[in-house]
């Protein structure tokens, strides 16, 4: 069988300053794809596998150059080709999936516009009177209803799955050989993610079309790749067929990605006999939103919640589902428009910000992204100590002596206390945030998709870490996430909404096992690595 | 977004809202303007007397107070204020104390040559701005893109009395190509519009280039790009109506400023236009003749760029002019 | 590497919004940076030499000279000498003093007035910020020259009174702009951790919003400087700066006008002494831009 992609010890490099060392990205990698074949590059950031994809299309940016090896797609060279030689193989010959559908369409042109860039490229092949009913055809092909509307809209106009189908079919459109994904579906919520993934499975299946699906989820590659490649550092750790690698790995590093990946090992952690009693009730909570010209919007609908004492109460919703606004009203951070909130019994609805303030030692949020939630002027002792100073919690030996205490509990070198965020990975700085709503030893933590903005590997690590300080401090969790892979290993119970309505509560266990509600069984089924391909074992 | 009707009521609504609050600008650059001026510290009466040749150590308190009353300045603040509110909303703008005469006649004979100056400026702006910021986005050249990057800041930075000096020494001293000063045939129109063109056109330049940079950065043009379009399509087609988007916003403020430029130009040209006037009313401290010229300067800025506002979501089309969720 | 503790230290983090690292890797900028070591070399001639004229010429800027009057820029005079007689070099430096002055007079008002109503009109939010928005849109619709001759019409003519009226006119955009500034500061998460961390506002205001606040200002302060610089020469190359014989740049350069056609170094010389200034503070503000980023 002949390759469509060929790369052959492959390196690139990035120059970021005329005066320093180029940094290496990707290091002596060789690939190759076969017709109708699915690779799947598996790494975490910074692994190299998007400087790879760039690398494919000719299109690294202006710092980054290639320093050894090649690329050949359908059998013409990429590597030195001239810009000419490479715009005839874009779009005609390899196309590209790309990440994020909410800004990698043009805001301002209208979509019927934008894929027919991709079917003008089959010019002279398809004659200039039928290019748009050719956009009509790959809209519809993308699995988009009412192409003729979705034509004349704006980008804006669409939702963020409706606008990765408009990018399928503007990738499709040229009738590439060779088409790259890069991350298609990670910005998008889990349900439409499967339906997505599935789509674009039948469509290059039927097709022919080689797939390069780049990903960080070994998940996904797991359950649409024939052979997986998993990238460390710019270096190939492992590749194989997907079976082999994903079955019985070799190296220690995808051992340890496999071990992390929450699709694989769903662990479900145990209720326990008795449920305590709750610290936090939430209790037919309502919020409504007004809307322009009337109207309201109803984000939050009658929710009843209740986090019992010394456990964790999961709550899962995708986009739009409100769960945000139920832990940004237990927070008092929203007013809500009915129902009650408790905290230990205590009525604390109506409660202003001072009267709130002596609980608010007693509940403490953690931020979804660690990269905004600590001041950039802060040493990371200053940033633990924050709440101590504020509330005038002892003197400054004795803060001094907590922040190290709060250090070595996150697991961080006591030496880290003098340094800034900009030094300090994503991991760190979200230990650090723990660390803070630590300080003033709550008896809640609030935890806003705490993990969701990190790698595996160390959303894992993080993951241990909140479950040994609930096991060491007896500390509750209302930890809120989009991904019940997630939350199943950290959650007593689970909760989940969806459009601002609890469409299912219950201990772990029980809802994995038998989810009642028909969307829960939807989340559970779209949790990726749940279902390896059945061909996985087909090789080049 | 579902009800047409509802769409085209709440966009009259909010035309009338823009209007409304145009009108109110207006109306409180007015206020602000009449109370720099009369309520300073310095006296109005002296300043408007003297303007009007009149010496007022002179005068016995009977002259003094018969001065006072032919330019209606005995009246109290109060009653000044809203007597010549009154007579802005007739299109009455006063008497021009050091020139004798009624505001309004100087201003419409002053304007049009003014306008003529301030379009041909405009024009001449938009060209060199947007060609030199479209080459600086394009070009790949290092050495030479860092030049077409710096061009701009050199013309910010030039004193605009400075460059009309500079372009009178050349292009009609030296070079005999224009005239020096004057109003006489288009050819005198060159030299004062390349003068308020250089600035205008370095801050488009410097806007339109980073904008361009920051489009040119974004992940759309790249996808773009992956569809094997060529630079020049992508930067002409999808990069540059992006990047003119806040360019809008600016050639608004520039547009309105238009005036204001003018002062230093047709001084500088000797040109009789409203800028001149404006620089002789002040050094007059002729009062009512400064006050009309600033409320007009304001009048036709708060006027385009109400129109920009308007014309936003033609360019814009996330930008509609109903409200909504913050 | 520590596997166990953090493995993902091997990973390049960028920072999103990683304000003033304390790196040694600043000093290194700098002097891979000529122009703007340049820049900020003659900005500090010319500051010093506001202060000090006399250190850098050794003409009285009033002495007449019949005999020398009109003479071409040579070594003995830099900049020529005027239809007096007088060194030009030497007026220019002296008239650095006044325009330096009413620079940094207008400057100081545009901070002191412009930060504090785009703290208080960001911070606070609710009615304060409604009505000094309000203002601030009403003095932005009068273009910043013909406010400027407003006050100047109302004050009188001299240094003081175009240094209060071009200051006046950089209030409101740079209110709006320390507005734009701590509003957006405001919205970070790390400001609500400190909230529910217990923090005060004050506290917050304090420690948090305004040192995170002051990079950008401070590029806008060093660029008004040039803006004003030039208003200042405008206002008193119309002829409402100080009486003669003291002469600030603008004022230079209007006398000059009549014998452009004879001694054109008395008009070019000046304003391009104007035009180096700016563009060097330019250069500074943009500078200082690309390193905070």
């Amino acid at each position: 069988m002949s390759a469509i992609l060929e790369i052959q010890g492959l390196s690139v490099a990035y120059r970021p300053h005329r005066h320093r060392p180029p940094v290496p990205a990707v290091r002596d990698i060789s690939l190759s794809i076969g017709r109708g074949e699915t690779v799947a590059v598996v790494g975490e950031s910074g692994s190299g596998k998007s400087t790879l994809a760039a690398a494919v299309l000719g299109l690294l940016p202006g710092t980054g150059a290639v320093t050894g090896g090649s690329i050949t797609v359908a059998g013409k060279p990429v590597t030195g080709a001239s810009e000419r030689a490479l715009r005839d193989l874009r779009g005609r010959v390899v196309a590209l999936i790309p990440q994020d559908p909410t800004v990698t369409l043009n805001p301002t042109r209208r979509i019927g516009p934008q894929v027919a860039e991709s079917v003008r490229r089959r010019q002279p092949e398809v004659p200039k009177r039928s290019v748009d009913a050719e956009v009509l055809a790959a809209l519809s092909a993308a699995g988009l209803e009412n192409p003729e509307l979705r034509a004349r809209q704006y980008p804006h106009e669409l939702s963020g799955g409706l606008r990765q189908r408009v990018l399928i079919a503007a990738g499709l459109a040229g009738e590439p050989e060779l088409l790259i994904a890069d991350e298609p579906t990670s910005a998008l919520d889990v349900t439409v993610q499967k339906r997505i993934l599935d789509h674009l499975d039948r469509l290059v299946a039927g097709r022919g079309i080689a797939l390069l699906l780049i990903t960080h989820d070994l998940g996904v590659a797991a359950d649409r790749a024939d052979r997986v490649v998993v990238m460390r550092s710019g270096e190939v750790v492992e590749s194989g067929p997907a079976a082999t690698v994903l079955g019985s790995p070799q190296h220690e590093y995808t051992k340890e990605l496999l071990r992390a990946a929450p699709g694989f090992s769903v662990t479900v952690r145990e209720a326990g006999e008795r449920t305590p009693e709750p610290i936090l009730q939430l209790e037919r909570l309502t919020k409504d939103y007004a809307l322009p010209g009337g109207g309201n919007f109803r984000a939050l609908d009658e929710v009843t919640l209740q986090v019992p004492k010394g456990q964790t109460l999961g709550l899962v919703g995708e986009s739009g589902s409100g769960k945000t606004t139920a832990l940004r009203s237990a927070l008092g951070l929203i007013t809500p428009t009915a129902g009650r909130i408790r905290f230990d019994g205590q009525d604390i609805t109506d409660l202003g910000w001072r009267q709130l303030r002596p609980l608010r030692r007693r509940f403490q949020l953690v931020h979804q992204n660690p990269f905004a939630a600590l001041d950039p002027r802060f040493s990371v002792e200053q940033t633990i100590g924050e709440p101590l100073v504020s509330f005038r919690v002892g003197d400054r030996t004795t803060r001094r002596r907590r922040v190290h205490e709060l250090l070595d509990a996150v697991g961080l070198p006591r030496d880290f206390a003098g340094r800034r965020p900009a030094e300090l990975s994503g991991g760190q700085r979200q230990r650090v945030a723990i660390a803070r709503a630590l300080s003033l030893e709550p008896d809640l933590l609030l935890l806003d998709e705490p993990v969701s903005a990190l790698d595996v590997r160390v959303q894992e690590q993080i993951l241990n870490l909140l479950t040994t300080l609930q096991n060491d401090l007896g500390l509750s969790y209302l930890f809120v996430s989009h991904d019940l892979a997630v939350v199943a290993g950290l959650a007593h119970r689970v909760a989940v909404l969806r459009g601002g309505r609890l469409v299912e509560e219950g201990p772990t266990a029980e809802v994995f096992s038998n989810p009642q509600s028909e969307y829960t069984q939807e989340l559970l089924s779209a949790i990726a690595g749940r279902s390896p391909r059945e061909h996985a074992g087909t090789t080049s | 977004m579902t009800s047409v009707k509802w769409l085209t009521s709440s966009t009259a609504r909010y035309l009338a809202g823009r209007v409304l609050q145009a009108v109110i600008v207006l109306w409180a650059v007015y206020t602000v303007t009449f109370g720099i001026l009369y309520l300073l510290p310095s006296d109005p009466v002296e300043l408007q007397l003297a303007a009007a040749n009149v010496q007022v150590d002179e005068l016995s308190p009977a002259e003094l107070a018969a001065a006072k009353q032919q330019y209606g300045l005995d009246q109290p603040l109060a009653t000044q204020y809203f007597d010549q509110l009154g007579g802005l909303l007739r299109g009455d703008f006063g008497q021009s104390i050091s020139l004798h005469r009624p505001v309004g006649e100087l201003l419409a004979e002053r304007l049009p040559s003014t306008l003529a100056l301030g379009a041909t400026a405009i024009g001449l702006a938009l060209v060199l701005g947007g060609t030199l910021a479209y080459l600086a986005a394009y070009v790949r050249v290092a050495w030479l893109k860092t030049v077409l990057n710096r061009l701009p800041a050199v013309g910010v930075s030039l004193p605009p009395f400075f460059v009309g000096l500079l372009l009178i020494q050349v292009f009609a001293f030296e070079l005999g190509w224009f005239p020096a000063t004057g109003t006489q045939g288009a050819s005198s129109l060159v030299l004062p519009a390349i003068t308020m063109a250089v600035p205008t056109a370095a801050m488009l330049a410097q806007v339109l280039t980073r904008s361009l940079d920051d489009q040119l950065a974004e992940p759309y043009v790249a996808t773009a790009a992956a569809r094997g379009l060529s630079r020049q399509y992508v930067q002409a087609r999808h990069a540059l109506r992006n990047a003119l988007l806040p360019t809008l916003t600016l050639l608004g403020l520039l547009l309105g400023a238009t005036v204001t430029e003018a002062v230093v130009a047709e001084t500088v040209f000797s040109r009789p236009g409203v800028g001149q006037m404006a620089q002789q009313a002040v050094l007059a401290q002729d009062v009512p003749l400064v006050q009309a010229i600033v409320v007009l300067a304001a009048a036709v800025f708060v006027v385009i760029n109400l129109l920009i506002d308007l014309v936003y979501p033609l360019f814009d089309p996330r930008i509609t002019h109903t409200p909504r969720v913050s | 590497m520590s596997v166990d503790l953090a493995p993902e230290l091997g990973t390049r983090v960028v920072p999103e919004v990683a304000a003033g690292q304390r790196s040694p890797r600043r000093l290194g900028l700098l002097t891979a940076r000529p122009g703007l070591i340049l820049a900020l070399l003659f900005v500090g001639f010319v500051l010093v030499s506001a202060v000090v004229p006399g250190w850098f010429t050794r003409y009285d800027p009033n002495a007449t000279a019949g005999p020398d009057k009109l003479l071409a820029p040579s070594a003995e005079h830099w900049f020529g000498t005027d239809e007096l007689g007088r060194d030009l070099f030497s007026r220019v430096l002296h008239g650095s003093t006044l325009t330096i002055q009413a620079t940094l007079g207008a400057i100081v008002i545009a901070v002191v007035v412009g930060l504090t109503l785009g703290v208080v009109s960001g911070f606070f939010g609710g009615w304060p910020d409604s009505v000094l928005m309000r203002v601030v849109d009403v003095l932005l619709a009068i273009p910043r020259l013909l406010l400027a001759l407003t006050i100047v019409t109302a004050l009188g003519f001299g240094t003081l009174p175009i240094a209060v009226a071009v200051g006046v006119g950089i209030v409101p955009g740079f209110a709006r702009i320390t507005r734009a500034r701590v509003l957006s500061i405001k919205a970070l998460p790390y400001i609500e951790a400190a909230r529910t961390g217990g923090a005060s506002w004050t506290r917050v205001l304090v420690r948090h919003i305004l040192p995170n606040s002051w990079g950008p200002v401070l590029v806008l302060a060093v660029l008004d400087f040039g803006v004003a610089i030039l208003a200042i020469s405008a206002l008193s190359f119309l002829g409402f700066g100080a009486a003669p014989p003291a002469a600030e740049w603008g004022t230079l350069i209007s006398q000059g006008r009549s014998y452009l056609i004879t001694s054109p170094w008395l008009t070019l010389l000046p304003g391009l002494f104007v035009g180096l200034t700016v563009f060097s503070l330019n250069h500074i503000s943009r500078s200082l831009e690309e390193l905070q980023r």
